[in-house]
C-alpha cells in the first residue's frame, strides 16, 4: 500500500463513520469485559437493529475507556455511562442525543477525564481494536509510510532523539540514544527489534490496555524502529496471562500483513519487516532484557551480566533493540507531529506523557495518562478522586516490587523520573497503588519481598539468598518476634543485595523495604519495641519466648 | 552405526498430538520453539507429563534436562493434572490490599488446599496469579477462565461450594 492509497482508505473510512449520527462506544477491554460489557454491546446492537436505527447509530466495541472501577463503561457520543447493564439498553437508545439517565451519567468534564492528556491512549476507547480500518481512519500507519518514503533512517532517529522520549519500561534510558547505538552496531546483516510486553509488576496494566485497545500502534512503532536501526525481524514478548491482548495482537499482525504494512517490500519500498509473537510463561525476571532474550530463544529466563549490551550482542548474539510497549506506542505520533511537538510536553528532563495504572484504595481506579510533571496529589486526589469511604491517605506505591512508597508530605512532588528516584522510589512501568491508613507498611514491604523471593531466578547468590533472609526478617517483625539487631541486619542486607546482585530484580528488590524504613520507621519500631501493629493488620505472636525456642 | 534422525513418534495416537506437531513445524522444529511447544501441549492436555516432555525434547533435539528445566522454571507450566475446575486468585498488589490473602486463608480453612493444590475429590484446583492486570476490579478471581471482579471470601466460598461435590 502506498501513502496515497492509505490516505484514500482513511478518507473513505472516515466518510463511512461520519454517516452515523450517533456513536455508542462500548469498552471491550479485559476489565469491562469481565464485568459483562459484551452482553451490554449485544443488547445495544439488538435494540438499534429492532428500532431500525442501523444507519444512523453505530454501536462499536472499543478499547479501554479508562475508568475501570465503574465498568461496564460506555460512551454515548460525548457522555459516559457507568455500570451499564443489558437492561439499560432500551433507555439509552431512547435518550440518544439527550443526556443519559442520571443514574448512569458521567460527565466528560469530570477531572478524571478532563485532566488527562492522551498521546499513547489517544485511540484507546475511540477505535475498534479489531479493525485495521479504524486505526487507518485515525491517521494510523501514515507515520510508517511517511518515514519509509520521505525520511532516511538517520532522520527518523534524529526526530526520536529530539523528542526527548525516554524508555517507559522504568529505567528511563533515552530512546533516541538506544536506537542510534543499535543502528551503528554491525550485525552482519541481521538485527532484531523486541517489544517488551512482559508486564510483570503486580498492580500494573498499562501495556495490557494498550495492546488490547490499540495493537496497531505498537506494530507501527516497531516497524518504524526496524527501519531506523536496520532490522527486519521483530518479536513481541507478551505474558501468557493476557489472553485477550495476545488474541488482538495476533489478529492485528495478520491484518497488517494482508494490507501490505508488514512483510516484504512495505509500501512499495525495499524495506521488509515481520513480527512474531512470543509468549511468556509466568516469570517476572523475564522483564529484564537479557532474561527476556533467553526466554525468546526457548531457554530458562535467566539474566546474564552486561556488557555486552543487547545493542551490540542481543538475541541470538545479534544487535537487538528492546523497548517497552508504551515506548513504541509513542513513536508514530512523534514521527507524525515531529520531535519538537513532543518535547514541548512535560518537564525539562522528562518529556511527553506517562500512562499510570491507578489502583488500590482510591475512588477512581483505572488507566490514566498525564503529562510528566503533574504532582502526585493531582493524580491521586484530583484525577483519582481521593480515598473512598472517608479513609485517610497513607502512601502511594510506584514502580511495583522495584519501587517504593511515597508518603503524604511529598505528594506535591512532580511526577518525573528524577523526582521519584530522589524519593527512593522509581517511575517504573507505571503501576500506582494508593494505600489508606488501614495498610501496614511493614506488611506491604513483606508482600513485595515475598514476591521478589519467589521470582528470583536463583542464578546469583545475593538475590537468591538475600531476598529469602530479608523475607524471614520481615516476617519476624510482623509477628512481633524481632529485635533491634534484626532491624540492623535487615538494613545491612538491603545494602548488600542492592550492590551485589546480578540484574535489576535483585538490585531493586530492597527498594520497598528501604523506602518504608525511610518514611515509616516508627511503624517498624512499633512492631519491634511495642509489639503492636499501628494499622491493626499484623497479628503478634502471644508468647515470643516459646516461638523462638 | 547409522544415526537416527527420523521424526520421533508421539507417546500415543491421541489426535491432540497433531496440534503439538503443527506448532513445532510452524516454528521450523528449532530449539527455540521449546516454550511455544510446551504452551501448546499444556493447552491441549492441561498439563505436561513425563512422556510429553520426553517427546518434545527429542522432537526439537534439545536435552531432556533443558526441557525439564524450562518446564519447572516458568510458573505457568503445570506438571500435574489440574482439577475439573480451576479457581485462580490474583495476588497482585491491588488485590493484596483488597484482601486476596483473606480469600486464600478462607479457602484453606474450608477445603484444606493451599495455592497450587487440588481438592481431594479432584474437582477444584486453587491457583494464584501474580497479577491479572485487572487491578481496577480488585480483588479479582478467575473461575474456569472467567474473570470476576470485586470478590470477597464469602462470595468465593459460595461459588466453590457449587463445584465441590458434597
Amino acid at each position: 500500500m502506498t501513502l496515497e492509497e492509505l490516505l484514500q482508505r482513511a478518507a473513505e473510512e472516515r466518510e463511512k463513520q461520519a454517516a452515523f449520527r450517533h456513536t455508542i462506544r462500548v469498552c471491550v477491554a479485559a476489565g469491562c469485559l469481565s464485568a459483562g460489557s459484551d452482553k451490554v454491546k449485544a443488547a445495544l446492537q439488538a435494540e438499534v437493529e429492532a428500532r431500525g436505527l442501523k444507519h444512523t447509530c453505530q454501536v462499536k466495541g472499543v478499547g479501554c475507556l479508562g475508568l475501570c472501577s465503574v465498568g461496564p463503561l460506555i460512551a454515548v457520543d460525548d457522555a459516559y455511562c457507568r455500570n451499564v447493564t443489558p437492561e439499560d439498553a432500551g433507555g439509552i437508545i431512547d435518550r440518544l442525543g439527550d443526556r443519559p439517565a442520571e443514574r448512569l451519567y458521567l460527565s466528560a468534564e469530570m477531572p478524571f477525564f478532563a485532566r488527562q492528556q492522551k498521546i499513547v491512549l489517544e485511540n484507546s476507547g475511540r477505535i475498534d481494536p479489531e479493525r485495521i480500518e479504524d486505526y487507518i481512519a485515525a491517521d494510523g500507519y501514515q507515520a510508517l509510510l511517511y518515514a519509509l518514503h520521505e525520511m532516511t533512517p538517520a532522520e527518523v532517529i534524529r526526530e526520536v532523539t529530539e523528542s526527548g522520549l525516554r524508555g517507559r519500561g522504568g529505567a528511563g534510558y533515552p530512546t533516541g540514544l538506544k536506537w542510534s547505538t543499535v543502528a551503528k552496531a554491525d550485525g552482519g546483516g541481521q538485527k532484531y527489534v523486541i517489544c517488551n510486553a512482559d508486564e510483570g509488576d503486580p498492580g500494573a496494566f498499562m501495556d495490557r490496555s494498550v495492546l488490547e485497545s490499540d495493537p496497531h500502534r505498537v506494530i507501527e512503532g516497531m516497524a518504524i524502529a526496524g527501519y531506523a536501526v536496520g532490522a527486519n525481524r521483530g518479536f513481541i514478548y507478551v505474558r501468557a496471562e493476557y489472553p485477550l491482548a495476545i488474541q488482538r495482537l495476533r489478529a492485528a499482525i495478520r491484518q497488517a500483513e494482508r494490507a501490505g504494512l508488514l512483510g516484504n517490500e512495505i509500501g512499495g519500498t525495499t524495506f521488509d519487516f515481520s513480527i512474531a509473537v512470543r509468549l511468556g510463561a509466568g516469570a517476572f525476571v523475564c522483564g529484564e532484557e537479557t532474561a527476556l532474550m533467553a526466554s525468546i530463544e526457548g531457554k530458562r529466563g535467566q539474566p546474564r551480566p552486561r556488557p555486552p549490551y543487547p545493542a551490540e550482542s542481543g538475541l541470538y548474539g545479534k544487535p537487538t533493540l528492546i523497548n517497552n510497549v508504551e515506548t513504541f506506542a509513542n513513536i508514530a505520533p512523534i514521527i507524525r507531529k515531529g520531535g519538537a511537538w513532543f518535547a514541548a510536553i512535560g518537564t525539562e528532563k522528562s518529556k511527553g506523557t506517562k500512562v499510570f495504572a491507578l489502583a488500590g484504595d482510591v475512588q477512581n481506579t483505572g488507566l490514566v495518562e498525564v503529562p510528566m510533571g503533574l504532582t502526585l496529589r493531582d493524580v491521586v486526589f484530583d484525577i483519582g478522586g481521593g480515598i473512598p469511604n472517608g479513609g485517610r491517605f497513607k502512601a502511594v506505591q510506584t514502580g511495583g516490587p522495584s519501587g517504593g512508597c511515597v508518603p503524604e508530605q511529598y505528594l506535591d512532588m512532580p511526577v518525573d523520573y528524577e523526582s521519584l528516584t530522589k524519593l527512593g522510589s522509581i517511575m517504573g512501568s507505571g503501576g500506582m497503588i494508593v494505600m489508606a491508613d488501614t495498610a501496614c507498611m511493614v506488611d506491604v514491604a513483606r508482600y513485595f519481598m515475598e514476591f521478589c523471593m519467589t521470582e528470583s531466578c536463583g542464578k546469583c547468590v545475593p538475590c537468591r539468598v538475600g531476598t529469602a533472609q530479608m523475607y524471614g526478617l520481615l516476617t519476624r517483625i510482623t509477628k512481633g518476634l524481632a529485635t533491634a539487631e534484626d532491624l540492623q541486619l535487615l538494613e545491612d542486607l538491603c545494602d548488600m543485595v542492592r550492590n551485589t546482585s546480578l540484574c535489576g530484580l535483585g538490585q531493586s528488590a530492597p527498594n520497598p523495604v528501604s523506602s518504608t524504613l525511610r518514611y515509616f520507621r516508627d511503624e517498624y519500631l512499633a512492631h519491634i519495641a511495642g509489639r503492636t501493629c499501628p494499622a491493626g493488620k499484623c497479628e503478634m505472636v502471644a508468647d515470643p519466648e516459646k516461638e523462638v525456642a | 552405526m547409522p544415526l537416527d534422525f527420523a521424526k520421533p513418534t508421539p507417546p500415543s495416537d491421541d489426535k491432540r498430538w497433531k496440534v503439538v506437531q503443527a506448532t513445532m513445524r510452524r516454528n521450523g522444529n528449532r530449539h527455540d520453539a521449546l516454550i511455544e511447544t510446551l504452551h501448546t501441549v499444556q493447552e491441549s492436555f492441561g498439563y505436561l507429563d513425563d512422556d510429553a516432555l520426553r517427546y518434545v525434547a527429542v522432537a526439537l533435539r534439545v536435552p531432556l534436562s533443558r526441557a525439564y528445566g524450562v518446564a519447572t522454571f516458568y510458573h505457568f507450566f503445570r506438571l500435574k493434572p489440574a482439577g475439573k475446575h480451576t479457581c485462580v486468585i490474583c495476588t497482585g498488589t491491588a488485590c493484596y490490599i483488597k484482601g486476596a490473602n483473606q480469600i486464600l486463608d478462607s479457602i484453606q480453612q474450608a477445603y484444606g488446599v493451599k495455592p497450587g493444590e487440588t481438592t481431594a475429590d479432584g474437582q477444584v484446583s486453587v491457583l494464584t496469579a501474580r497479577c491479572l492486570g485487572a487491578c481496577g476490579l480488585a480483588a479479582a478471581v478467575v473461575y474456569d477462565g472467567e474473570v470476576a471482579g470485586k470478590q470477597e471470601a464469602g462470595a468465593v466460598l459460595e461459588r466453590l461450594e457449587k463445584w465441590v461435590a458434597p
